[in-house]
Protein backbone atom coordinates (compact mmCIF):
# COMPACT_ATOMS: atom_id res chain seq x y z
CA UNK A 1 0.00 0.00 0.00
CA UNK A 2 1.07 3.52 -0.73
CA UNK A 3 1.16 6.70 1.34
CA UNK A 4 -0.13 8.41 -1.80
CA UNK A 5 -3.49 6.93 -0.78
CA UNK A 6 -3.55 9.69 1.87
CA UNK A 7 -3.45 12.30 -0.89
CA UNK A 8 -6.31 10.59 -2.69
CA UNK A 9 -8.36 10.39 0.51
CA UNK A 10 -7.72 13.98 1.60
CA UNK A 11 -8.16 15.47 -1.88
CA UNK A 12 -11.12 17.81 -2.03
CA UNK A 13 -12.02 16.17 -5.32
CA UNK A 14 -12.48 12.77 -3.67
CA UNK A 15 -16.19 12.17 -4.39
CA UNK A 16 -17.45 12.01 -0.79
CA UNK A 17 -19.87 14.93 -0.90
CA UNK A 18 -17.95 17.21 1.47
CA UNK A 19 -18.08 20.15 -0.94
CA UNK A 20 -21.76 20.70 -0.09
CA UNK A 21 -20.92 21.40 3.57
CA UNK A 22 -19.41 24.50 5.14
CA UNK A 23 -18.78 23.08 8.62
CA UNK A 24 -20.67 25.92 10.28
CA UNK A 25 -19.13 28.63 8.14
CA UNK A 26 -22.35 29.67 6.41
CA UNK A 27 -24.02 30.38 9.76
CA UNK A 28 -20.89 32.16 11.04
CA UNK A 29 -20.79 34.40 7.96
CA UNK A 30 -24.51 35.14 8.15
CA UNK A 31 -24.18 36.30 11.77
CA UNK A 32 -21.19 38.48 10.89
CA UNK A 33 -18.82 36.59 13.18
CA UNK A 34 -16.66 35.62 10.21
CA UNK A 35 -16.14 38.55 7.85
CA UNK A 36 -12.47 38.58 6.82
CA UNK A 37 -9.30 36.52 6.71
CA UNK A 38 -8.47 37.05 10.39
CA UNK A 39 -11.89 35.89 11.60
CA UNK A 40 -11.75 32.98 9.14
CA UNK A 41 -8.47 31.93 10.72
CA UNK A 42 -9.90 32.21 14.25
CA UNK A 43 -12.91 30.14 13.19
CA UNK A 44 -10.71 27.46 11.64
CA UNK A 45 -8.41 27.36 14.66
CA UNK A 46 -11.37 26.95 17.03
CA UNK A 47 -12.93 24.25 14.88
CA UNK A 48 -9.60 22.42 14.52
CA UNK A 49 -9.12 22.17 18.29
CA UNK A 50 -12.70 21.07 19.00
CA UNK A 51 -14.62 19.25 16.25
CA UNK A 52 -11.38 18.58 14.36
CA UNK A 53 -9.67 17.02 17.37
CA UNK A 54 -12.67 14.83 18.14
CA UNK A 55 -12.90 13.69 14.51
CA UNK A 56 -9.17 12.99 14.41
CA UNK A 57 -9.36 10.83 17.53
CA UNK A 58 -12.26 8.79 16.19
CA UNK A 59 -10.60 8.38 12.79
CA UNK A 60 -7.27 7.32 14.29
CA UNK A 61 -8.94 4.75 16.54
CA UNK A 62 -10.95 3.36 13.62
CA UNK A 63 -7.80 3.17 11.48
CA UNK A 64 -6.12 1.34 14.35
CA UNK A 65 -8.75 -1.39 14.09
CA UNK A 66 -10.83 -0.51 17.17
CA UNK A 67 -14.48 -1.62 17.12
CA UNK A 68 -16.08 0.78 14.61
CA UNK A 69 -19.55 0.36 16.09
CA UNK A 70 -18.28 1.31 19.55
CA UNK A 71 -16.56 4.32 18.00
CA UNK A 72 -19.78 5.26 16.24
CA UNK A 73 -21.51 5.31 19.62
CA UNK A 74 -18.62 7.32 21.06
CA UNK A 75 -19.21 9.82 18.25
CA UNK A 76 -22.88 10.02 19.25
CA UNK A 77 -22.03 10.82 22.87
CA UNK A 78 -19.65 13.53 21.63
CA UNK A 79 -22.26 15.10 19.35
CA UNK A 80 -25.07 16.42 21.55
CA UNK A 81 -26.87 18.30 18.78
CA UNK A 82 -29.31 16.31 16.63
CA UNK A 83 -28.62 18.23 13.40
CA UNK A 84 -24.88 17.64 13.64
CA UNK A 85 -25.37 13.91 14.25
CA UNK A 86 -27.63 13.74 11.21
CA UNK A 87 -25.07 15.57 9.04
CA UNK A 88 -22.17 13.43 10.30
CA UNK A 89 -24.09 10.27 9.36
CA UNK A 90 -25.07 11.63 5.96
CA UNK A 91 -21.45 12.50 5.22
CA UNK A 92 -20.44 9.08 6.52
CA UNK A 93 -22.83 7.37 4.17
CA UNK A 94 -21.53 9.34 1.18
CA UNK A 95 -17.93 8.64 2.09
CA UNK A 96 -18.75 4.96 2.54
CA UNK A 97 -20.05 4.73 -1.01
CA UNK A 98 -16.88 6.26 -2.46
CA UNK A 99 -14.60 4.30 -0.12
CA UNK A 100 -16.07 0.88 -0.91
CA UNK A 101 -15.60 1.55 -4.61
CA UNK A 102 -12.05 2.79 -4.09
CA UNK A 103 -10.63 0.46 -1.41
CA UNK A 104 -12.98 -2.55 -1.07
CA UNK A 105 -12.64 -4.14 2.36
CA UNK A 106 -14.55 -6.40 4.73
CA UNK A 107 -14.21 -3.77 7.47
CA UNK A 108 -16.06 -1.22 5.35
CA UNK A 109 -18.67 -3.86 4.41
CA UNK A 110 -19.17 -4.71 8.08
CA UNK A 111 -19.69 -1.09 9.09
CA UNK A 112 -22.00 -0.40 6.15
CA UNK A 113 -24.10 -3.46 6.99
CA UNK A 114 -24.54 -2.43 10.64
CA UNK A 115 -25.09 1.27 9.95
CA UNK A 116 -27.15 1.31 6.74
CA UNK A 117 -28.18 4.95 7.42
CA UNK A 118 -24.52 5.91 7.70
CA UNK A 119 -21.96 5.87 10.48
CA UNK A 120 -20.36 9.09 11.73
CA UNK A 121 -18.07 10.40 9.00
CA UNK A 122 -14.80 10.34 11.02
CA UNK A 123 -15.35 6.67 11.86
CA UNK A 124 -15.90 5.84 8.20
CA UNK A 125 -12.84 7.92 7.35
CA UNK A 126 -10.73 5.88 9.76
CA UNK A 127 -11.97 2.53 8.50
CA UNK A 128 -11.33 3.79 4.97
CA UNK A 129 -7.78 4.79 5.85
CA UNK A 130 -7.24 1.30 7.27
CA UNK A 131 -8.62 -0.24 4.07
CA UNK A 132 -6.20 1.93 2.09
CA UNK A 133 -3.29 0.69 4.17
CA UNK A 134 -2.73 4.00 5.94
CA UNK A 135 -1.60 4.47 9.54
CA UNK A 136 -3.81 5.86 12.34
CA UNK A 137 -1.79 9.08 12.33
CA UNK A 138 -2.57 9.48 8.62
CA UNK A 139 -6.27 9.07 9.38
CA UNK A 140 -6.04 11.63 12.18
CA UNK A 141 -4.35 14.09 9.86
CA UNK A 142 -6.94 13.57 7.13
CA UNK A 143 -9.81 14.05 9.59
CA UNK A 144 -8.27 17.18 11.11
CA UNK A 145 -7.60 18.64 7.68
CA UNK A 146 -11.13 17.78 6.61
CA UNK A 147 -12.42 19.86 9.54
CA UNK A 148 -10.74 22.94 8.03
CA UNK A 149 -10.98 22.45 4.28
CA UNK A 150 -14.78 22.74 4.16
CA UNK A 151 -15.04 25.98 6.15
CA UNK A 152 -12.11 27.61 4.34
CA UNK A 153 -13.48 26.79 0.89
CA UNK A 154 -16.96 27.89 1.90
CA UNK A 155 -15.64 31.22 3.22
CA UNK A 156 -14.13 31.96 -0.17
CA UNK A 157 -17.51 31.50 -1.80
CA UNK A 158 -19.58 33.21 0.89
CA UNK A 159 -17.37 36.25 1.44
CA UNK A 160 -15.68 36.48 -1.97
CA UNK A 161 -12.38 36.17 -0.14
CA UNK A 162 -9.21 35.81 -2.12
CA UNK A 163 -8.64 32.03 -2.43
CA UNK A 164 -4.93 32.65 -1.91
CA UNK A 165 -5.67 34.19 1.52
CA UNK A 166 -7.84 31.23 2.50
CA UNK A 167 -5.15 28.78 1.44
CA UNK A 168 -2.57 30.76 3.41
CA UNK A 169 -4.79 30.33 6.48
CA UNK A 170 -4.69 26.56 6.03
CA UNK A 171 -0.93 26.66 5.58
CA UNK A 172 -0.48 28.74 8.75
CA UNK A 173 -2.53 26.19 10.71
CA UNK A 174 -0.50 23.23 9.43
CA UNK A 175 1.72 23.08 12.50
CA UNK A 176 -1.24 23.14 14.87
CA UNK A 177 -2.92 20.52 12.73
CA UNK A 178 0.09 18.26 13.22
CA UNK A 179 -0.15 18.77 16.99
CA UNK A 180 -3.86 17.94 16.95
CA UNK A 181 -3.26 14.82 14.84
CA UNK A 182 -0.47 13.68 17.17
CA UNK A 183 -2.69 14.15 20.23
CA UNK A 184 -5.52 12.26 18.55
CA UNK A 185 -3.18 9.45 17.55
CA UNK A 186 -1.79 9.20 21.10
CA UNK A 187 -5.31 8.98 22.54
CA UNK A 188 -6.34 6.38 19.95
CA UNK A 189 -3.47 4.11 21.01
CA UNK A 190 -4.98 3.92 24.50
CA UNK A 191 -8.47 2.89 23.36
CA UNK A 192 -7.83 -0.86 23.25
CA UNK A 193 -6.61 -0.90 26.86
CA UNK A 194 -8.77 1.86 28.37
CA UNK A 195 -11.89 2.17 26.23
CA UNK A 196 -13.30 4.92 24.02
CA UNK A 197 -13.60 7.31 26.98
CA UNK A 198 -9.96 8.34 26.47
CA UNK A 199 -10.73 9.84 23.05
CA UNK A 200 -10.96 13.64 22.85
CA UNK A 201 -14.40 15.13 23.50
CA UNK A 202 -13.74 18.83 22.90
CA UNK A 203 -16.83 20.84 22.10
CA UNK A 204 -17.59 24.35 20.85
CA UNK A 205 -20.88 25.93 21.98
CA UNK A 206 -21.30 28.17 18.92
CA UNK A 207 -20.75 25.30 16.48
CA UNK A 208 -23.42 23.33 18.35
CA UNK A 209 -25.94 26.15 18.56
CA UNK A 210 -25.51 27.47 15.04
CA UNK A 211 -25.45 23.92 13.63
CA UNK A 212 -29.04 23.47 14.71
CA UNK A 213 -30.00 27.02 13.69
CA UNK A 214 -28.60 26.51 10.21
CA UNK A 215 -30.43 23.23 9.75
CA UNK A 216 -33.71 25.11 10.18
CA UNK A 217 -32.98 27.63 7.42
CA UNK A 218 -35.24 27.19 4.42
CA UNK A 219 -32.83 28.79 1.95
CA UNK A 220 -29.13 28.07 2.21
CA UNK A 221 -26.13 27.57 0.00
CA UNK A 222 -24.59 24.72 2.00
CA UNK A 223 -26.12 21.63 3.61
CA UNK A 224 -24.38 22.41 6.90
CA UNK B 1 -42.61 19.00 38.22
CA UNK B 2 -41.75 22.51 39.29
CA UNK B 3 -38.46 24.16 39.57
CA UNK B 4 -37.47 27.51 40.91
CA UNK B 5 -34.11 29.06 40.41
CA UNK B 6 -32.41 31.93 42.09
CA UNK B 7 -31.82 35.07 40.12
CA UNK B 8 -28.30 35.74 39.10
CA UNK B 9 -27.16 39.33 39.33
CA UNK B 10 -26.35 40.97 36.04
CA UNK B 11 -22.93 41.90 37.27
CA UNK B 12 -20.91 39.64 39.52
CA UNK B 13 -19.03 41.77 42.01
CA UNK B 14 -15.53 41.02 43.15
CA UNK B 15 -15.60 38.27 45.78
CA UNK B 16 -16.61 39.59 49.16
CA UNK B 17 -19.11 39.08 51.91
CA UNK B 18 -19.18 37.54 55.33
CA UNK B 19 -18.78 34.96 56.54
CA UNK B 20 -17.15 33.32 53.56
CA UNK B 21 -14.26 35.39 52.40
CA UNK B 22 -12.70 34.78 49.05
CA UNK B 23 -9.19 34.97 50.39
CA UNK B 24 -9.69 32.26 52.93
CA UNK B 25 -10.65 34.17 56.04
CA UNK B 26 -11.84 32.14 58.98
CA UNK B 27 -11.90 28.93 56.97
CA UNK B 28 -8.15 29.05 56.57
CA UNK B 29 -6.01 27.77 53.77
CA UNK B 30 -3.77 25.57 55.84
CA UNK B 31 -5.54 22.26 55.96
CA UNK B 32 -3.79 19.48 57.84
CA UNK B 33 -5.47 16.82 55.71
CA UNK B 34 -3.70 14.56 53.23
CA UNK B 35 -1.06 16.44 51.31
CA UNK B 36 -2.17 17.72 47.89
CA UNK B 37 0.18 18.28 44.98
CA UNK B 38 0.77 21.86 46.01
CA UNK B 39 1.50 22.54 49.67
CA UNK B 40 -0.57 25.72 49.68
CA UNK B 41 -3.63 23.92 48.30
CA UNK B 42 -6.50 22.29 50.15
CA UNK B 43 -7.73 18.76 49.54
CA UNK B 44 -11.36 18.33 50.47
CA UNK B 45 -14.21 15.94 49.71
CA UNK B 46 -17.72 16.74 50.85
CA UNK B 47 -20.49 14.15 50.63
CA UNK B 48 -24.25 14.26 50.38
CA UNK B 49 -26.42 11.16 50.40
CA UNK B 50 -30.19 11.22 50.25
CA UNK B 51 -32.40 8.18 50.86
CA UNK B 52 -36.11 7.42 50.81
CA UNK B 53 -37.42 6.07 54.10
CA UNK B 54 -40.74 4.77 52.77
CA UNK B 55 -42.54 8.07 53.37
CA UNK B 56 -40.22 10.82 52.24
CA UNK B 57 -36.65 11.70 51.38
CA UNK B 58 -34.14 12.09 54.17
CA UNK B 59 -30.49 13.12 54.04
CA UNK B 60 -28.67 10.63 56.30
CA UNK B 61 -25.20 11.71 55.17
CA UNK B 62 -24.03 15.30 55.07
CA UNK B 63 -20.26 15.36 55.35
CA UNK B 64 -18.66 18.79 55.61
CA UNK B 65 -15.07 19.28 54.61
CA UNK B 66 -13.45 22.72 54.53
CA UNK B 67 -14.07 24.79 52.47
CA UNK B 68 -17.40 23.03 51.83
CA UNK B 69 -20.19 23.53 54.34
CA UNK B 70 -23.45 21.78 53.66
CA UNK B 71 -26.78 22.92 54.99
CA UNK B 72 -30.19 21.25 54.90
CA UNK B 73 -32.87 23.54 53.55
CA UNK B 74 -36.60 23.19 54.17
CA UNK B 75 -37.96 20.33 52.08
CA UNK B 76 -40.21 21.13 49.15
CA UNK B 77 -42.90 18.46 49.25
CA UNK B 78 -41.14 15.11 49.04
CA UNK B 79 -37.98 16.74 47.77
CA UNK B 80 -35.12 17.15 50.23
CA UNK B 81 -32.91 20.15 49.64
CA UNK B 82 -29.28 20.79 50.45
CA UNK B 83 -27.29 23.96 49.93
CA UNK B 84 -23.53 24.01 49.50
CA UNK B 85 -21.92 26.95 51.27
CA UNK B 86 -18.30 27.92 51.04
CA UNK B 87 -17.52 26.75 47.55
CA UNK B 88 -17.23 30.46 46.82
CA UNK B 89 -14.11 30.72 48.98
CA UNK B 90 -12.45 28.20 46.68
CA UNK B 91 -11.02 26.89 44.51
CA UNK B 92 -7.67 28.58 44.69
CA UNK B 93 -4.63 27.41 42.79
CA UNK B 94 -3.48 23.98 44.00
CA UNK B 95 -6.80 23.06 45.64
CA UNK B 96 -8.25 19.60 45.01
CA UNK B 97 -11.91 19.74 45.77
CA UNK B 98 -14.53 17.05 45.34
CA UNK B 99 -18.23 16.86 45.98
CA UNK B 100 -19.99 13.47 46.04
CA UNK B 101 -23.75 13.56 45.66
CA UNK B 102 -25.90 10.42 45.79
CA UNK B 103 -29.65 10.19 45.50
CA UNK B 104 -30.52 6.69 46.73
CA UNK B 105 -33.39 4.60 45.43
CA UNK B 106 -36.64 6.65 45.19
CA UNK B 107 -35.04 9.69 46.83
CA UNK B 108 -35.78 13.17 45.54
CA UNK B 109 -32.99 15.62 46.16
CA UNK B 110 -32.15 19.14 45.10
CA UNK B 111 -28.65 20.51 45.62
CA UNK B 112 -27.86 24.20 45.15
CA UNK B 113 -25.03 26.52 46.07
CA UNK B 114 -25.40 29.68 48.12
CA UNK B 115 -23.46 31.89 45.74
CA UNK B 116 -21.30 31.81 42.67
CA UNK B 117 -18.18 29.65 42.85
CA UNK B 118 -15.15 31.76 42.06
CA UNK B 119 -11.94 30.28 40.73
CA UNK B 120 -9.10 32.47 41.94
CA UNK B 121 -5.40 32.37 41.32
CA UNK B 122 -4.46 32.18 44.99
CA UNK B 123 -0.84 32.07 46.08
CA UNK B 124 0.23 29.76 43.25
CA UNK B 125 -0.38 29.22 39.55
CA UNK B 126 -0.77 25.47 40.13
CA UNK B 127 -4.08 24.31 38.63
CA UNK B 128 -6.99 23.64 40.94
CA UNK B 129 -9.32 20.70 40.41
CA UNK B 130 -13.00 20.46 41.27
CA UNK B 131 -14.65 17.07 40.78
CA UNK B 132 -18.39 16.66 41.19
CA UNK B 133 -19.50 13.03 41.26
CA UNK B 134 -23.22 12.42 40.99
CA UNK B 135 -25.01 9.10 41.39
CA UNK B 136 -28.75 8.76 40.93
CA UNK B 137 -30.21 5.35 41.78
CA UNK B 138 -33.37 3.68 40.49
CA UNK B 139 -36.52 5.81 40.59
CA UNK B 140 -34.59 8.65 42.20
CA UNK B 141 -34.55 12.29 41.09
CA UNK B 142 -31.69 14.73 41.43
CA UNK B 143 -31.68 18.42 40.65
CA UNK B 144 -28.16 19.87 40.64
CA UNK B 145 -28.63 23.61 40.24
CA UNK B 146 -25.54 25.47 41.39
CA UNK B 147 -24.90 29.15 40.92
CA UNK B 148 -22.37 30.02 38.19
CA UNK B 149 -18.70 29.22 38.20
CA UNK B 150 -16.61 32.33 37.59
CA UNK B 151 -13.13 32.03 36.16
CA UNK B 152 -11.05 35.01 37.24
CA UNK B 153 -7.81 36.38 35.90
CA UNK B 154 -4.76 34.23 36.59
CA UNK B 155 -6.70 31.19 37.82
CA UNK B 156 -6.50 27.72 36.34
CA UNK B 157 -9.30 25.31 37.16
CA UNK B 158 -10.03 21.85 35.82
CA UNK B 159 -13.61 20.81 36.57
CA UNK B 160 -14.94 17.30 36.09
CA UNK B 161 -18.54 16.20 36.36
CA UNK B 162 -19.11 12.46 36.41
CA UNK B 163 -22.75 11.46 36.45
CA UNK B 164 -23.99 7.88 36.83
CA UNK B 165 -27.69 7.44 36.29
CA UNK B 166 -29.83 4.35 36.84
CA UNK B 167 -32.12 3.69 33.85
CA UNK B 168 -35.23 4.76 35.82
CA UNK B 169 -33.69 7.83 37.42
CA UNK B 170 -34.27 11.47 36.56
CA UNK B 171 -31.82 14.34 36.43
CA UNK B 172 -31.92 18.08 35.97
CA UNK B 173 -28.44 19.53 35.92
CA UNK B 174 -27.42 23.10 35.19
CA UNK B 175 -23.94 24.41 34.64
CA UNK B 176 -23.10 28.05 34.07
CA UNK B 177 -19.66 29.43 33.44
CA UNK B 178 -18.69 33.07 33.43
CA UNK B 179 -15.41 33.95 31.78
CA UNK B 180 -14.10 36.71 33.98
CA UNK B 181 -15.95 39.07 36.27
CA UNK B 182 -17.38 42.18 34.67
CA UNK B 183 -14.74 43.48 32.26
CA UNK B 184 -12.09 41.05 33.50
CA UNK B 185 -9.91 38.72 31.44
CA UNK B 186 -10.72 35.15 32.50
CA UNK B 187 -8.34 32.53 33.76
CA UNK B 188 -8.07 29.10 32.19
CA UNK B 189 -11.09 26.88 32.74
CA UNK B 190 -11.58 23.35 31.46
CA UNK B 191 -14.70 21.32 32.11
CA UNK B 192 -15.19 17.64 31.42
CA UNK B 193 -18.72 16.28 31.57
CA UNK B 194 -19.25 12.53 31.48
CA UNK B 195 -22.76 11.14 31.86
CA UNK B 196 -23.60 7.44 31.90
CA UNK B 197 -27.06 5.95 31.96
CA UNK B 198 -27.35 2.33 33.01
CA UNK B 199 -23.56 2.13 32.69
CA UNK B 200 -23.61 3.20 29.03
CA UNK B 201 -22.12 6.51 27.94
CA UNK B 202 -24.79 9.12 27.28
CA UNK B 203 -22.76 12.31 26.92
CA UNK B 204 -19.05 13.04 26.84
CA UNK B 205 -17.94 16.63 26.49
CA UNK B 206 -14.99 18.82 27.22
CA UNK B 207 -14.67 22.57 26.99
CA UNK B 208 -11.60 24.76 27.40
CA UNK B 209 -11.81 28.53 27.76
CA UNK B 210 -9.34 31.29 28.53
CA UNK B 211 -5.67 31.41 27.60
CA UNK B 212 -4.02 29.09 26.53
CA UNK B 213 -7.11 27.39 25.05
CA UNK B 214 -6.81 28.00 21.27
CA UNK B 215 -9.36 30.40 19.74
CA UNK B 216 -11.73 30.02 22.69
CA UNK B 217 -13.00 33.57 22.01
CA UNK B 218 -13.10 33.02 18.25
CA UNK B 219 -16.19 32.71 16.06
CA UNK B 220 -16.43 28.90 16.32
CA UNK B 221 -16.35 28.62 20.12
CA UNK B 222 -17.69 31.55 22.17
CA UNK B 223 -17.20 34.60 19.97
CA UNK B 224 -17.75 37.71 22.06
CA UNK B 225 -19.89 35.88 24.62
CA UNK B 226 -18.52 35.57 28.14
CA UNK B 227 -21.30 33.50 29.70
CA UNK B 228 -22.00 29.94 28.63
CA UNK B 229 -23.93 27.12 30.13
CA UNK B 230 -25.81 23.91 29.72
CA UNK B 231 -28.88 22.33 31.10
CA UNK B 232 -29.16 18.57 30.96
CA UNK B 233 -32.47 16.86 31.52
CA UNK B 234 -32.71 13.08 31.67
CA UNK B 235 -36.11 11.53 32.15
CA UNK B 236 -37.32 8.05 31.18
CA UNK B 237 -40.71 9.70 30.55
CA UNK B 238 -39.23 11.30 27.43
CA UNK B 239 -40.00 8.27 25.33
CA UNK B 240 -40.40 9.55 21.81
CA UNK B 241 -37.81 11.54 19.89
CA UNK B 242 -38.34 15.29 20.12
CA UNK B 243 -37.60 18.02 17.64
CA UNK B 244 -34.76 20.37 18.55
CA UNK B 245 -35.72 23.89 19.51
CA UNK B 246 -33.64 27.00 18.88
CA UNK B 247 -33.96 30.02 21.19
CA UNK B 248 -32.59 33.12 19.47
CA UNK B 249 -35.27 35.78 19.61
CA UNK B 250 -32.66 38.47 20.03
CA UNK B 251 -29.13 37.48 18.97
CA UNK B 252 -27.69 40.39 20.97
CA UNK B 253 -29.00 38.69 24.12
CA UNK B 254 -27.33 35.38 23.28
CA UNK B 255 -28.82 32.19 21.96
CA UNK B 256 -29.43 28.58 22.86
CA UNK B 257 -30.41 25.26 21.40
CA UNK B 258 -32.43 22.56 23.10
CA UNK B 259 -31.86 19.19 21.49
CA UNK B 260 -32.34 15.52 22.26
CA UNK B 261 -29.19 13.46 22.68
CA UNK B 262 -28.80 10.26 20.68
CA UNK B 263 -30.66 8.64 23.57
CA UNK B 264 -34.00 10.48 23.23
CA UNK B 265 -34.68 10.25 26.97
CA UNK B 266 -32.12 12.97 27.46
CA UNK B 267 -32.28 16.60 26.36
CA UNK B 268 -29.54 19.16 26.52
CA UNK B 269 -29.68 22.91 26.21
CA UNK B 270 -26.50 24.73 25.29
CA UNK B 271 -26.45 28.51 25.59
CA UNK B 272 -24.08 31.42 25.10
CA UNK B 273 -24.80 34.96 26.21
CA UNK B 274 -23.02 38.25 26.83
CA UNK B 275 -23.69 38.16 30.59
CA UNK B 276 -25.08 35.89 33.34
CA UNK B 277 -28.61 37.30 33.48
CA UNK B 278 -29.24 36.60 29.80
CA UNK B 279 -27.66 33.16 30.16
CA UNK B 280 -29.98 32.24 33.01
CA UNK B 281 -32.96 33.49 31.06
CA UNK B 282 -32.01 31.30 28.08
CA UNK B 283 -31.57 28.21 30.22
CA UNK B 284 -34.83 28.86 32.11
CA UNK B 285 -36.62 29.27 28.78
CA UNK B 286 -35.12 25.99 27.54
CA UNK B 287 -36.17 24.18 30.70
CA UNK B 288 -39.72 25.49 30.48
CA UNK B 289 -39.83 24.34 26.86
CA UNK B 290 -38.39 20.95 27.75
CA UNK B 291 -41.19 20.31 30.21
CA UNK B 292 -43.73 20.74 27.44
CA UNK B 293 -42.20 17.61 25.89
CA UNK B 294 -43.36 15.53 28.83
CA UNK B 295 -47.04 16.03 28.11
CA UNK B 296 -48.85 15.21 24.88
CA UNK B 297 -48.12 18.01 22.49
CA UNK B 298 -50.77 19.85 20.50
CA UNK B 299 -50.84 19.17 16.76
CA UNK B 300 -50.20 22.70 15.65
CA UNK B 301 -47.32 23.81 17.79
CA UNK B 302 -45.59 25.57 14.96
CA UNK B 303 -42.26 23.76 15.19
CA UNK B 304 -40.54 22.01 12.29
Amino acid sequence: MSRTALLVLADGRFPAGGHAHSGGMEAAVASGRVHDTASLEAFCRGRLHTAGLVAAGLAAAAADGCDALALDQAADTRTPVAALRRIARRLGRQLMRAARATWPSTDLDHLARHRPQGAHQPVVLGVTARAAGLAPLDAARAAAYDSLGGPATAAVRLLSLDPLDATAVLARLAGELDTVADAADAAARRVTAEGVGVLPAASAPLLDITGEQHAAWTVRLFAS
Amino acid sequence: MTLTTAKTPAVIPAPAGEPLQADGGSHGRHSTKSAPADPSGVTATAQIRAAHNGRTTTVPLLHNDDPFHLRRLRARGEQARVCVLGAMSAPLGGDRLALDITAGRRARLEVTTAAATIALRGPTTTPATYDVRITVDDDATLHWLPEPLISTRGSTLHQTFTVDLAPTSRLVMREEQLLGRSGEVPGHLTTRLIVRRGGRPLLDQQTAYGYPAPAWDGPAVLGSHRATGQLLLVDPGLGTPQEPHVIDDDPAEGHAVLTPLADPRALIATAVAPAPAQLRHLLDTALAYAYTYETPRPDADGEQ
